[in-house]
């Protein structure tokens, strides 16, 4: 993890004090300030041990048993073979190639036009204000509702989608084409909708970035003859990076877990089908609690290394 | 980051120039690309932009609204009207007379809220601490709060599921006041933390010097200015729980606890044939509604504060 974001000001009183705060206070005050530290956080720390963390362990210790909800058989360790059974399983490896290009498909399209968006509403223009605040509009509809808005946009009869296509002649009439239910094209109206939802985010974030880029780089390459598209590579681009990784960080965790938009759009289907999907439907409709939890152990770990990944990019940017 | 100095002189090829001399040079180059063809095909490209994000934007919400406002007669022809050709509120009636609807909105509520509460509590005072006091393990519990701000809900159903049922809360309010704290807690803790930790030292340090406790110092010093970083927080807080819909799908299995979100997702007709679309775009602009209200009251904090968390975090 990069150092900065866990690096905290110290409070004035112990200010004198240098040495590591694991040597412990030397003074009255800081030891009651330890006190008061450790009581104050002790009830949010237990709270997240016990809804948190501990469940996380209990996942992992389930992955390697052959539990089973509802079932009086004791279960007992299995060692690896949950992980060997899911390896070989058809289902499991689809979700993970539709995670996989899910998360790829999104994130990629929400950087590009999110990076447009941003730098659009960066320009002075008038009603910019407006623009940016109809920007929170989708970014604040629960993805229930996202879903349901645009199963209804996408309707084969009804929905405006096939309406505006056979207006503009893109689309025979008597066609009615069903976009979410066609297995060639179910995968990308998830990636449609998710991309609707996230690219406000996205620009929102890349935008904070643009702020503090100062203006008088731009000035200085202007009066140097650079044209707009250098300036953006040469200039707005390596400057933004930070911005973008940390978006980027955020966008692929979110991706590579997305449930709640294919659960609503298309149930337990095999073709949108993603790991949180699969991992829900085997613990929940199936009852195997071993075998989903060490579906969900192999999420957590690949989260963990994309987490990794981007950190360390991170680091390798603020040298 | 290599570019700082924002009041440095420009350097041109080598030689500084002054103000007067960097606005005479830009000027010269306004002047001339102002009348270029270029440029007003290039301005229209931009308002066009402009046009297309808010449409693209606001349109699926738009449709919503129209179809929730259109009698069940008319949503059916073919081709679509884009606008309303005559406007009915029988659909809002009909979702918002549901015994069902209206018990899902009372407990996405009760739940939301007690979430809100329970973690701005709980929050606020872990963040004074870990913003503004110096104790032994604290960076570890930083460590703890950060990572589990990042870790995938679904990774935990499983175990959740146990405890539920083990803590006899299944299918009851309980259960997601219980396990949504997985998230918002965590989420309010880092939120706070980083705002405290940006408020100046001086604040309460008269205070502490004079001999004022540190939770009296919080209390009457910090908590007030700390009001609208709650809000905000509570707010972003309030939207993720009222949007959850993973445990809330998992831990309840009827009416009796079921969320708005389980609730719409799940709305169905009269029939088996019936495709109720129209009641159902009416439940979603209900569901909807309050969030976006909210999101626009605190519209301007929730911008830098989404982009602050983030960018930070």
């Amino acid at each position: 993890m990069s150092s900065t974001p866990v690096e905290v000001a110290p409070l004035p009183v112990s200010q004198s004090r240098t040495r590591s705060s694991w040597a412990g206070p030397t003074t009255a005050v800081g030891r009651a300030n330890e006190r008061l530290g450790w009581m104050l956080v002790l009830p949010s720390v237990l709270v997240v041990i016990g809804v948190a963390l501990y469940p996380l362990f209990e996942t992992f210790r389930l992955s390697f048993t052959n539990t089973r909800l509802g079932s009086v058989r004791e279960p007992r360790y299995v060692g690896f073979e949950n992980y060997r059974d899911l390896l070989s399983d058809d289902l499991y490896i689809n979700a993970f190639r539709n995670t996989v290009v899910f998360t790829i498909a999104s994130v990629s399209l929400e950087v590009i036009f999110g990076m447009v968006v941003a730098l659009v509403v960066h320009t002075a223009f008038t009603g910019r204000g407006l623009v940016r605040t109809s920007m929170l509009v989708p970014w604040a509809i629960p993805t229930v509702v996202s879903a349901l808005l645009w199963d209804w946009m996408f309707h084969p009869t009804f929905g405006a989608i096939n309406s505006v296509l056979i207006r503009l002649n893109l689309m025979d009439a008597r066609d009615t084409f069903s976009w979410t239910a066609s297995t060639a094209t179910a995968l990308g109206v998830v990636v449609a909708i998710d991309v609707w939802k996230t690219i406000p985010f996205m620009a929102l974030l890349l935008l904070a970035g643009l702020q503090v880029i100062p203006g008088d780089v731009y000035e200085a390459s202007y009066v140097d003859g650079a044209t707009k598209l250098q300036q953006f590579w040469q200039i707005t681009l390596p400057l933004l990076r930070p911005a973008l990784l940390v978006a980027l960080i955020f966008r692929t965790l979110d991706a590579f877990r997305i449930f709640d938009m294919i659960y609503v759009l298309k149930g337990y289907s095999t073709e949108t089908m993603s790991l949180a999907v699969f991992i829900q439907q085997k613990i929940v409709s199936l009852q195997r609690l071993g075998e989903g939890s060490a579906a969900a152990v192999i999420l957590f770990f690949a989260i963990f290394v994309l987490v990794i990944i981007y950190t360390r990019l991170i680091r390798v940017e603020e040298q | 980051m290599a570019v700082q100095g924002a009041q440095q002189p420009v350097s041109v090829h080598g030689t500084m120039i002054g103000d007067e001399e960097l606005s005479r040079i830009r000027s010269r180059y306004t002047r001339r690309s102002t009348t270029s063809i270029g440029r007003i095909v290039g301005r229209a490209g931009f308002w066009l932009l402009v046009v297309f994000i808010v449409l693209y934007t606001l349109f699926p919400f738009y449709w919503a609204i129209v179809s929730s406002l259109t009698p069940a007669s008319d949503l059916y022809l073919t081709p679509v009207k884009l606008w309303p050709q005559r406007v009915t509120f029988e659909h809002y009636d009909r979702v918002l007379s549901m015994g069902s609807f209206q018990r899902a909105l009372i407990n996405s509520a009760v739940v939301s809220l007690t979430v809100v509460l329970l973690a701005l509590f709980f929050g606020t005072v872990g963040a004074y601490a870990l913003g503004r006091l110096q104790f032994r393990g604290r960076t570890i519990i930083l460590y703890l709060i950060l990572s589990m701000t990042m870790f995938p809900g679904v990774a935990i159903i499983g175990s959740l599921f146990t405890m539920v049922r083990a803590l006899n809360v299944y299918n009851t309010l309980w259960a997601l006041i219980i396990t949504y704290l997985s998230f918002t807690l965590p989420f309010t803790i880092w939120v706070l933390t980083n705002f405290f930790r940006a408020m100046p030292g001086e604040l309460e340090e008269a205070a502490l010097v004079d001999g004022c406790t540190p939770l009296r110092a919080l209390r009457e010093i910090l908590l007030p200015l700390a009001v609208p970083g709650m809000v905000t927080t509570g707010l972003l807080a309030f939207i993720g729980a009222w949007s959850e819909f993973l445990f809330a799908l998992t831990f309840t299995l009827d009416e009796s606890a079921r969320t708005v979100q389980v609730a719409i997702s799940q709305f169905s007709g009269n029939t088996q044939y019936e495709q109720p679309f129209a009641p159902k775009m009416a439940a979603a602009v209900v569901v909807t509604v309050p969030l976006l209200i909210g999101v626009l009251l605190v519209q301007r904090r929730i911008i830098s504060g989404l982009t602050a968390g983030a960018v930070k975090g």
